[in-house]
């Protein structure tokens, strides 16, 4: 149990130093890892999960407890979620007194653009991914393209509205 | 959410700040900030900070937000340690951030416990499923944004492409892709910033 843990832990730890673009950027890493290199759960309980983590509210991190909580329960949660957050929270703690010195820096601003387009690149990846993993019928990547279209031609919308209209859509069975 | 931070700014909320934030301040701010924030909770952490509470004037909320989306990390998270350790020190970084989080960890862990009881039954699963397909085009929708804000495509959107594949098409490690491409990205960003600051120095000099 307590190797579990410690799994959790370094897995997350590296994990979270490779963020960039949030927790939604690292979900096929994510996937990868616990599903396939790992076998902690198959890919109908991710996919659960991540529509779990989507009907709570909190900073999208939060798929990472739920993770943590379905491998090795409430112990597992707590450990993943910190190693999530701890360590680029103890960087940032001693980085931010320094961090307006070098505004404007070249190297500064290079690396803030050249993430940029990567972090893209991964937002398209997990959304194109987990739709794979949660094997989506017409139904369901017709929810999917409605759900882009609504968002962007209405971006104040909030996104409960969305998450509940699609909850219906499938006890409907229409997804 | 990057475009939080695209709205101007209204005038009045760069007045002085406040001179004292309690801890308990940090800790409900926050907490009301995490337990309201579906699909992204930068929005309602820039409505508190800025125009609720004005712990952080305008300007100085997209000077801390960019540090952390500068590095790595949850950036609402890094928010909070920002914020936190500005008011209370150390002590006010833990708060703020168990502020943000503990709320809705709970509620998640419920929500998961509510999933492991029923999450067999069929109705269940149909309403997972349903909430899986708009997840996805909540995802994407970000990431069509995402790419609307994009600067000199010509240049990064190959970045864009290459990361993509990499990772969704030949499912290569997430480690091995940032390590190179976000080298050579910024290699590439580097060596414009310093030619465009050299044309301007040029300009400037003739």
């Amino acid at each position: 149990m307590s190797g579990i843990l410690v799994q959790l832990f370094l897995h997350f730890a590296l994990l979270s130093f490779l963020s960039f673009g949030g927790a939604n950027a690292l979900l096929p890493e994510i996937h990868r890892v616990v599903v396939h290199q790992q076998h902690w759960m198959n890919d109908a309980t991710f996919t659960h999960l991540y529509a779990v983590a989507q009907a709570a509210p909190g900073p999208n991190v939060l798929v990472v407890t739920l993770v943590g909580w379905q491998v090795a329960g409430v112990a597992g949660a707590v450990v993943s979620t910190v190693a999530m957050c701890l360590p680029m929270s103890v960087v940032i703690y001693f980085i931010f007194r320094h961090w307006e010195r070098f505004r404007g820096a070249p190297w500064q601003q290079a690396v803030q653009v050249g993430v940029a387009p990567l972090s893209i690149g991964l937002v398209f990846s997990s959304g194109t991914l987990i739709g794979l993993t949660a094997g989506l019928g017409p139904g369901g990547v017709a929810a999917t393209l409605a759900t882009i279209l609504v968002c962007l031609r209405f971006p104040k919308l909030h996104p409960l509205w969305l998450i509940a209209g699609g909850a219906l859509l499938g006890l409907l069975g229409l997804v | 959410m990057v475009d939080a931070t695209r709205p101007p700014a209204p005038s009045a909320a760069s007045d002085a700040v406040p001179p004292e934030v309690t801890l308990g301040a940090l800790f409900s701010g926050f907490s009301r900030v995490g337990l309201s924030g579906f699909g992204g909770v930068l929005p309602f952490a820039r409505r508190m900070l800025v125009e609720r509470q004005r712990w952080l004037s305008p300007q100085e909320f997209n000077s801390v937000l960019g540090l952390c989306q500068f590095l790595p990390g949850p950036n609402v998270v890094n928010l909070a340690v920002c914020v936190g350790s500005r008011y209370q020190g150390a002590l006010g970084a833990v708060v703020a951030v168990l502020g943000m989080l503990v709320g809705p960890f709970v509620v998640v862990l419920l929500l998961g416990l509510l999933y492991s009881l029923y999450g067999e039954l069929h109705a269940v699963q149909a309403m997972l499923r349903g909430i899986s397909a708009v997840g996805v085009g909540l995802i994407l929708s970000l990431g069509v944004r995402m790419l609307g804000a994009l600067k000199e495509k010509k240049v990064y959107l190959p970045f864009v492409v290459l990361t993509f594949v990499a990772i969704a098409v030949l499912r290569l490690p997430l480690v091995l892709v940032m390590g190179v491409l976000a080298t050579l990205s910024s290699i590439v960003a580097y060596r414009r910033i310093r030619r465009a600051m050299a044309a301007l120095d040029a300009g400037e000099g003739a």
